[in-house]
């Protein structure tokens, strides 16, 4: 008997003499064919006490430098957002956390209305009439947006801006075999997506357009020229965008973007190196059908009372099956009562205040950092929360000095963007004062001149 | 029915047992009488609160602030603010407690639904995955400062392959349908790569959705197979349709009918024979953790639910993890990063593979998830997982048992054979032609008793399905408490039907306009 | 079947659908049969005016709540009314399948293919 069952040899008898058999052993010789069975035990280590494996958990943890341990600037898709303590006692109450999705929902209107206030949430802030409950996460909510995209118009090619998250643009390009449509990647100018070569890609053939708002280096983007010239294609419009942004940023639904998806982590959900966290996928009307994931809609019950159930199952891959709009069956609920809670917490004028905190800090940052010996602006486009600079030393020796120095510099854009060799991809948050970036400002200038010097002493 | 009645004690007796999963029968149709659940009145939070309150204190600026439009230029600036709510923090806790009372829930009560693993989720998991080593560190980190979720990644990986089978793995899909989309994105880059185009993928008529849905989506063409008499794949289907157009063979074993088929090795011949791959969806993996190997039966690919076997709580529809094990051939196309381990001992993660497929989602995957799913080995070790599976089959064999002993399986048949693995299908087609109530009724009825029904109405195959998984973690008193409530519902319909057809009565609602709501869908709150 | 009912003018398909033909145009829809299998129907999902049908094919699809059927079309030609009522009460599917739940309008392109369906008696015989 383990931890977690309760079976005592007493109970064991019982039941056993219930079924009618004389062992476990009898259970499984009828269960599993004799060449198949297992005839030695599991090569692990044996089971731990509760205090045992919680020294070891914390061993662990203590191998890491997370953000509790040193002031980050690193972003690139995740952030360092703070995450309100009310939210750790509401996902972890019983009623959400342990329930499964609602197939029964009588008992489920709690998870059902969370899912409803969550689309009505994501709806408001992308400016979109239409939202589902949630997706995995950013990037492959953009490869669900384009599996939309091909069965809605069966067309063979993807546009897609070089200036959108390289995970984004690698789900892609893998969900892309399956779905037998080729990806055509757009180059930047300036920082930002190529306007001319841009409306030079997308032609009849053309089944979706990807751009990302605000771009991977921190570029606000032209999204209504960019949705503009794919008018006169087939092409469905996406744009994965950085929902925090979006009390002060131009909507999607005000540019003429047809499905706006996302990273939600930094609406209330903690960086958990990567993961779980929610994708919000939002369309306009014309797409509500072929939607993915699950949709909460609302009713009544006999007695008029009002709830709400799942709707549109149609869609879905327990009906639909080969035909269904994606696969998707487990999504990420927990985290998405994160998210419609965030932005609640959040509120109506706080999304445009912490908006405007971001402008403002980004700003003050990025000329700081301007103005420091070595380090150069790598694009001057508007900002609103995350910019890029060129370090005139090797960059990855310079994150190492900033690590010394108990700051996290930010994000090396060489691994991604082979022309942007010395680039450095530097995130505000709410959390990042103006002390942490004189800071980081001064052991920036400090370690770019200390590499310098190595190179020269070394000449 | 002749005793004096208490309308109102009934009905809050009735509704005590089902918020606390102590079932007793109830005898709630009293109209106009309501609990405090179905009185309350339903408002969403953007329907509460008033203009001007908040939550948010926003902090200073603590720069020199420059004015918006020049920092922004005003044609990128938001037209029309977003309509968020404006509620206190008060205001907000009370909310969403209050919905949350609104949610039956495992903690609370049986939760038997088939195919999920509805088992225990012990909260020391959330402790671990709430240390800020794990919770606040960020994806991109530098490996050499995150060293310990590597190691915790490159232990877990190590576990599940011990666990399947199958030496090479990759935590990176989110869920088992990610995982499913992963296996046959390798299996069609593991044939291309050797030159050969092959366009369709078998799976019997049992499985789940999301096995053909995605198939559809990884370019390849679904081919069903049928099921034998025993409830296992028709071999001789089989062998018609397996040819060297045939990429892949999906199975799931035990199979949603919760039988192990008995020709898996034979099965493996025939695929393998023609040189298409095996694929194991791992949903029912508790029925046999250390009894048998899905590496052994000779899959080649297999996903795990860390959500089901591995106690990652369900959240009300996720996050879970489908992470991947698969064998030396398939392992070169596995997704990238790939986490490595040094000559020195340090880990890393590893970019560098030629022939991978690329990746499926961003960062390493749902980490979280990984820390919990790591505990519960930890916890758990070798003969503690065996344990678990053992339990599964035992508890289901004996609820299965019990069942038959009062008599409901002369009206709910098991679907097939006689003993069973974790799961096990009834089918309500003799109930329904002999009592007149279906198996949808039952599970409505089912709420009223403060349990969680079955899965009802898959697999398809069967009529009438009533999908039932009890899973380890559950006491001999809980099943033998369920048998119970399900006898006096049968005998209940016996003499009286519509009770069950207009079940429930006791939850937050009753039943619901399904199709209203899919006619006329309303998935947003309006505002003006 | 003791609660279907299966008008005699009309022709039928196996798969369920019936037919009623008018020169050379004939009207489509499926049966009480194959509404009552579907239960409510909440969405039909129409092809448009100028399509072409293919006898034996699938031409549109009905859904339920908790199902989605293919409709097949008894005879081939090309669409030249859909109904568009359905869109805002798809249960006349339900409660009139072969009045004011009729689907579509085909102009037919072989006449000839009236041979291979059904009559209401061999149809109402296969429901078994």
């Amino acid at each position: 008997m383990s931890r977690y069952t309760a079976v005592t040899p007493d109970d064991l008898k019982e039941m056993l003499a219930t079924i009618g058999v004389a062992s476990l052993d009898e259970l499984f010789d009828a269960l599993v064919p004799e060449g198949v069975r297992l005839e030695r035990g599991l090569e692990l280590p044996d089971g731990m006490t509760e205090q045992d494996v919680y020294d070891h958990l914390r061993a662990l943890a203590a191998k890491n430098v997370s953000a509790e341990d040193e002031v980050s600037f690193l972003g690139a898709g995740m952030y360092d957002s703070y995450v309100p303590a009310l939210i750790d006692m509401l996902v972890t109450r019983s009623e959400f956390l342990t329930p499964y999705t609602p197939y029964q929902p009588e008992i489920s209107q709690g998870g059902l209305q969370v899912m409803f206030e969550y689309q009505t949430a994501i709806s408001e802030l992308t400016g979109l009439p239409v939202s589902n409950a949630s997706v995995y996460e950013g990037p492959s909510a953009l490869a669900a947006a384009g599996y939309l995209a091909r069965l809605a118009n069966k067309k063979g090619k993807f546009v897609i801006s070089r200036a959108v998250h390289p995970h984004s643009r690698e789900t892609l390009r893998t969900l892309a075999v399956g779905y037998g449509v080729e990806v055509v990647e757009v180059p930047l100018r300036d920082g930002v997506t190529d306007p001319d070569a841009w409306a030079a890609a997308i032609d009849d053939d053309t089944s979706a357009v990807f751009f990302q708002n605000p771009n991977f280096l921190g570029a606000v983007e032209d999204a209504e020229a960019l949705a503009g010239a794919a008018k006169n294609s087939p092409a469905v419009v996406v744009a994965q965008y950085d929902p925090i942004t979006l009390g002060i940023l131009a909507a999607p639904g005000e540019v003429g973007v047809d499905v706006a998806i996302g990273e939600g982590q930094q609406l209330g959900n903690r960086l958990d190196f990567g993961g779980p966290s929610f994708g919000f996928f939002a369309a306009t009307e014309a797409y509500l059908r072929r939607m993915p994931g699950r949709i909460a809609g609302e009713t009544k019950d006999v007695d008029g009372r009002r709830g709400f159930v799942l709707t549109l199952q149609t869609r879905e891959q327990h009906i639909r099956r080969e035909k269904a709009t994606s696969n998707i069956c487990t999504s990420q609920a927990l985290n998405a009562l994160a998210g419609v809670v965030y932005l609640t917490w959040l509120g109506r004028e706080g999304i445009v205040e912490l908006g405007d905190l971001l402008l403002q800090r980004t700003a003050y940052a990025r000329e700081t950092l301007a103005a420091v010996d070595g380090v150069e602006l790598l694009h001057e486009q508007p900002v609103i929360r995350e910019f890029a600079v060129t370090v005139d030393a090797p960059v990855d020796a310079v994150l190492e000095r900033l690590a010394a120095a108990g700051i996290n510099g930010g994000y090396a854009l060489g691994r991604d963007y082979e022309e942007y060799e010395n680039g450095l991809l530097i995130a505000l948050t709410e959390q990042r004062t103006r002390e942490q970036i004189d800071a980081l400002a001064s052991e920036l200038g400090a370690a770019v001149a200390a590499e310098r010097a190595t190179v020269g002493a070394s000449a | 029915m002749n005793e004096p009645v208490d309308p109102e004690r009934q009905l809050v007796d009735s509704y005590a047992s089902s918020a606390y999963g102590d079932p007793h029968p109830s005898n709630t149709h009293h109209p106009g009488m309501q609990t405090p659940l179905q009185r309350e009145k339903v408002e969403t939070i953007f329907e509460k609160g008033r203009a001007g309150r908040r939550a948010f204190v926003c902090p200073e600026p603590g720069v020199p602030t420059k004015p918006r439009d020049e920092l922004l230029p005003a044609k990128f600036q938001r037209r029309n603010a977003p309509k968020l709510p404006q509620v206190s923090e008060p205001e907000i806790v009370r909310h969403y407690v209050r919905l949350s009372k609104r949610n039956f829930d495992l903690d609370s009560g049986f939760y038997p639904l088939g195919s999920c693993t509805m088992k225990h989720n012990p909260r020391l998991h959330e402790r671990v995955t709430a240390l800020p080593g794990h919770a606040r560190l960020h994806p991109l980190q530098d490996p050499k400062r995150a060293q310990g979720a590597l190691e915790l990644m490159h232990n877990l990986e190590h576990s599940l392959a011990e666990v399947s089978g199958l030496p090479h793995v990759s935590l990176q899909p989110s869920a088992g349908s990610h995982g499913e989309l992963a296996g046959v994105l390798l299996t069609r880059a593991y044939h291309e790569d050797r030159g050969e185009v092959r366009t369709k993928v078998l799976t019997p008529d049992t499985a789940h959705g999301t096995n053909p849905a995605t198939v559809t989506m990884a370019g390849l063409e679904v081919v069903k197979v049928g099921t034998n008499e025993d409830g296992g794949v028709d071999l001789d289907d089989l062998r018609a349709k397996a040819d060297t157009d045939v990429a892949c063979l999906m199975l799931t074993n035990p199979n949603t009918l919760g039988l192990f088929d008995k020709n898996i090795e034979e099965i493996a011949k025939i695929v393998h024979g023609v040189g298409a791959t095996l694929y194991y969806d791992g949903a029912n993996l508790n029925a046999v953790m250390g009894r048998t190997r899905p590496g052994d039966m000779g899959f080649d690919i297999v996903h795990f639910n860390l959500h089901k076997t591995f106690t990652q709580p369900h959240g009300g529809g996720g996050p879970g993890s489908g992470p991947i094990a698969v064998s030396d051939r398939i392992e070169p196309y596995l997704m990238t990063p790939r986490v490595v381990k040094g000559a020195d001992g340090t880990f890393d993660l590893d970019y560098d593979k030629p022939k991978t497929i690329g990746r499926l989602r961003g960062f390493q995957g749902n980490y979280g998830t990984f820390v919990r799913s790591y505990a519960y080995i930890r916890s758990l070790g070798a003969a503690g997982l065996q344990d678990a599976s053992e339990i599964a089959v035992l508890n289901a064999n004996y609820l299965l048992a019990k069942l038959r002993e009062e008599g409901v399986l002369d009206l709910l048949p098991l679907a097939y054979g006689k003993l069973c693995g974790h799961e096990f299908v009834l089918s309500g087609a003799p109930m329904k032609r002999e009592l007149g109530i279906r198996t949808l009724d039952l599970a409505k009825r089912l709420l009223d008793h403060g349990v969680h029904p079955p899965t009802v109405y898959f697999p398809l195959l069967v009529d009438e399905a009533l999908l039932i998984e009890p899973t380890e973690t559950e006491t001999k008193e809980t099943l033998d408490a369920f048998v119970d409530s399900v006898v006096a519902i049968l005998r209940e319909a016996r003499e009286d039907p519509e009770i069950a057809k207009s079940a429930p009565y006791s939850t937050p609602v009753r039943r619901l306009d399904e199709a209203g709501a899919a006619k006329r869908p309303v998935i947003r709150q309006p505002l003006s | 079947m003791a609660d279907g009912t299966y008008p005699e003018g009309l022709l039928y398909h196996p798969e369920h659908d019936w037919c009623q033909i008018d020169g050379d145009v004939a009207t489509f829809g499926i049966t009480w049969f194959a509404q009552d299998a579907l239960g409510e129907v909440v969405f039909f999902d129409p092809p448009t005016v100028g399509d072409t049908v293919t006898k034996d094919e699938s031409y549109a699809e009905v859904e339920s709540v908790k199902a989605v059927s293919d409709v097949i079309a008894p005879l081939s030609g090309e669409i030249v009314e859909v109904n568009e009522g359905l869109a805002d009460a798809p249960e006349t599917i339900n409660s009139d399948p072969y009045g004011d739940g009729w689907l579509v309008k085909v102009k037919l392109s072989d006449t000839s293919e009236v041979d291979s369906l059904l009559d209401q008696g061999s149809y109402v015989q296969g429901l078994g």
